[in-house]
């Protein structure tokens, strides 16, 4: 009898089982762990990508030009319709006096910018007075001498490869001991609407576009999804309908949005007859897409104000909806406006239903209302890059970046209600 | 359907078939009823239950319960987890029209009135039958507007001074006045567990109700809290007819001037108090007052 030997529960094969149970534990954290690493290092090669492509657009070549404004030029002219691509080229013909003929003149004109001619406009409009005087001014460079000098020229490739001639690199080079090129912060780029060439091009007139197609979402899309939410989680009977109703809501949220796109074109424009390519489309549009994703949110946040709170107002005799707005809506809201700042975000980022509605086209005015002609941001990265010339690649990258920053915004502000507003019970 | 009353007494008390989870929905359910036992009716009726059923979805919670509360008296309703204490009370505001399945069936009324005729709003009725919940539960407001939210509602004040006066009595009448005088603007839920409770009754009180409906107030509430609110009922009883659900049975007979004892959706026993806790006389009742029951 060896009882006092007998094996105690806890050894053998207790233990084997124990460290069995610790490996299963381990591998699943390193699985866990080396799953939220994969995801990091896309997000990290993502934003190294587009970073390293997109910061060189914040910069943009500038090249001085000694002008004299000729009163010869303005003569017998309205200010708009002198010819100040003139001014621009005989300054340039000054600087370098030993170019021959024409198509090497037209080369050396071709370095600056065909902007340079409205920035020379405006600086007379606004001060008539500079008529007859000679002015040292930055004008910015063509997007051939603006790739050059960011590095994105590789002059190791025989001339005719290349969009810098030798010719050039000459002048460039010239420029430069003189110091009358340099690169300076692109104002352009933050202040000015889309344009063929790509050192005239600016995201402004997108944001634009998109800040007056957000008002419209949210003006609508808030309101109606709050009240849907409401009605539906707190007066609605539970019957037939309302489950097919809340059914079809969940439903819409997965709708594919070009499909949004498609019912916008059908009836916002063929039928009601709001123009197209205009914010108040947009705004409309997206206002479908993103009221499900509302709805959904502020049921949830509705359905997590503890019922006890209900009762405690019935309790004293509130009716219903003095229930519900005095007490239970002011519970839910922060998760309301978290939930519609991310459908917001949403939208900020949706392209597809966009392009059915025709905010694709080439809009180079800033919109100045609802109803002007509009690109979105998300839509202007879409042209961007679609774009041949070299300069619009890092234009798509710092657009995304632009889009991105007001993504991260609005998701950070959502963070930032939800706990600020949190309530601890 | 009627229900067809009279099964004895004393022939299912051991009947453990009976539990309402094994019970199939039909009409047998009503057969179940069994006679009260003890005078459910008093003199100076408050309110006025008869032959109240009520059913959730297809099963039956309270079956045929009459029951009086008088003016001025605290009733206690007590008996086992599940037996209907909470739905029965739920019933006296009509609060149990929340519930969307559940329904009730038979006779309640409030000073004469019949509480679930349609044309009765139950907006007032709810101010004059107040109620304060089992779990603490204050607007995550200030204290001041926890009190003073039903008054504001009900219209019962002219101006802010008259608010502060109905405030103040309130919280005095509820005991919370000298701990919370300094800080009415803090939110009511930063107050401890029992303080929160005597603010709910503050708030309940506040409206001036005419009966006080109580489902198990001091169940998370410490020793000390439970006897300061146990006092304040006492106290209460002078003005409202309170009711009151409690598992504690020594708090049943310290506050309470009657007693009423359910059992699986039964009024199986009601008396006065004394006589509930020293000679009862139903064997369930008897059962479950000295523990025997489960
Ligand atoms: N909302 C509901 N839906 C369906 N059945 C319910 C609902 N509320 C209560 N019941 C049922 O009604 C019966 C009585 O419940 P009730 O809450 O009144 O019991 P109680 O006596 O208050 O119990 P306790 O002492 O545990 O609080 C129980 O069988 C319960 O399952
Ligand atoms: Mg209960």
């Amino acid at each position: 009898m060896d009882a006092q030997h007998k094996e105690s529960p806890f050894s053998g094969e207790f233990n084997k089982r124990l460290k069995q149970r610790y490996q299963a534990q381990q591998r699943f954290k390193l699985l866990g762990i080396s799953a939220i690493m994969f995801a990091l290092a896309f997000l990290a090669f993502l934003l190294i990508t587009i970073i390293s492509n997109g910061y060189s657009a914040f910069r943009q070549t500038y090249v001085e030009l000694t002008v004299n404004f000729e009163k010869s030029i303005f003569e017998g002219e309205d200010l708009a319709r002198a010819n100040y691509q003139a001014l621009i080229n005989r300054a340039l013909d000054e600087k370098f006096p030993d170019v021959e003929g024409r198509r090497a003149k037209r080369t050396l004109h071709g370095m600056i910018s065909t902007g340079a001619r409205y920035q020379l406009m405006d600086m007379v409009q606004d001060d008539p007075g500079l008529i007859g005087t000679t002015q040292t001014i930055w004008v910015p460079a063509d997007d051939d001498i603006d790739m050059f000098m960011k590095g994105y020229v590789d002059m190791s490739q025989p001339e005719s490869d290349r969009r810098i001639k030798d010719q050039q690199a000459q002048w460039i080079q010239t420029w430069i001991d003189n110091n009358m090129i340099k690169l300076r912060f692109n104002r352009t780029f933050f202040t000015s609407g889309d344009s063929r060439d790509p050192e005239l091009a600016g995201i402004w007139a997108a944001v634009k576009g998109s800040f007056y197609t957000l008002v419209i979402t949210l003006a609508l899309s808030f309101p109606m999804g709050v009240a849907a939410a409401i009605y539906l989680e707190e007066f609605a009977p539970v019957n037939r309908i309302t489950s097919l109703i809340e059914i079809n809501i969940n439903n819409l949220a997965a709708v594919p949005s070009i499909i949004f796109g498609l019912l916008g074109l059908a009836i916002f424009i063929n039928f009601w007859g709001i123009p197209r390519s205009t914010p108040l489309v947009g705004g409309l549009v997206l206002t479908l897409m993103t009221l499900p994703t509302i709805i959904i949110a502020a049921r949830a946040s509705l359905k997590s104000v503890p019922p006890s709170i209900r009762e405690a107002a019935l309790g004293v005799g509130a009716s219903k909806i003095q229930t519900v707005f005095h007490h239970v809506l002011p519970l839910a809201m922060p998760g309301m406006l978290t939930g519609t700042i991310i459908g917001m975000a949403q939208a900020l980022g949706e392209t597809a239903p966009l392009l059915m509605i025709g905010m694709v086209a080439f809009i180079v005015d800033i919109p100045g209302g609802f109803t002007d002609p509009a690109a979105a941001l998300p839509v202007q990265i879409y042209l961007w890059a679609d774009s041949p010339e070299r300069g619009f690649t890092e234009k798509t990258s710092a657009a995304i970046m632009v889009l991105l920053a007001f993504l991260v915004t609005m998701n950070a502000l959502a963070v930032y209600m939800r706990k600020k507003f949190e309530i601890t019970w | 359907m009627k229900p067809t009353a009279g099964a004895d007494q004393d022939n299912n008390t051991e009947d453990t078939g009976t539990e309402p989870a094994r019970r199939k929905a039909g009409p047998d359910l009503y057969t179940e009823f069994q006679q009260i036992v003890g005078n459910p009716y008093v003199d100076n009726p408050r309110m006025v239950c008869r032959d109240v059923y009520v059913y959730y979805g297809e099963t039956c919670a309270i079956k045929k319960v009459s029951i009086d509360v008088a003016c001025n008296e605290v009733l206690a309703m007590i008996g086992p987890s599940g037996c209907g204490k909470s739905t029965f009370l739920r019933c006296l505001n009509r609060m149990n029209d929340t519930v969307s399945i559940c329904r009730v069936e038979g006779e309640i009324r409030l000073d004469g009135m019949d509480i679930y005729d349609p044309s009765v709003d139950v907006v007032p009725l709810r101010a004059k039958v107040g109620m304060v919940f089992q779990k603490p539960n204050p607007f995550p407001k200030s204290i001041y507007e926890n009190i003073s939210y039903g008054p504001k509602i009900h219209g019962l004040t002219k101006d802010k001074h008259e608010m502060d006066e109905i405030v103040e009595t309130s919280l005095i009448r509820a005991g919370l006045w000298e701990e919370v005088k300094d800080r009415l603007n803090e939110p009511g839920t930063g107050l401890s567990g029992g303080q929160q409770q005597r603010l709910c009754i503050a708030r309940a009180i506040a409206v001036s109700p005419e009966v006080i409906l109580m489902d198990e107030p001091c169940s998370a509430l410490d020793p000390i809290a439970t006897s300061k609110i146990e006092d304040l009922i006492a106290e209460l009883r002078t003005q409202y007819s309170i009711v009151i659900v409690t598992h504690a049975m020594q708090q049943a007979a310290r506050v309470s001037q009657r007693t009423a004892y359910f059992h699986l959706g039964n009024l199986v026993e009601v008396g006065d108090t004394d006589q509930i806790f020293t000679n009862p006389k139903h064997q369930l009742t008897e059962d479950y007052i000295t523990g025997r029951f489960g």
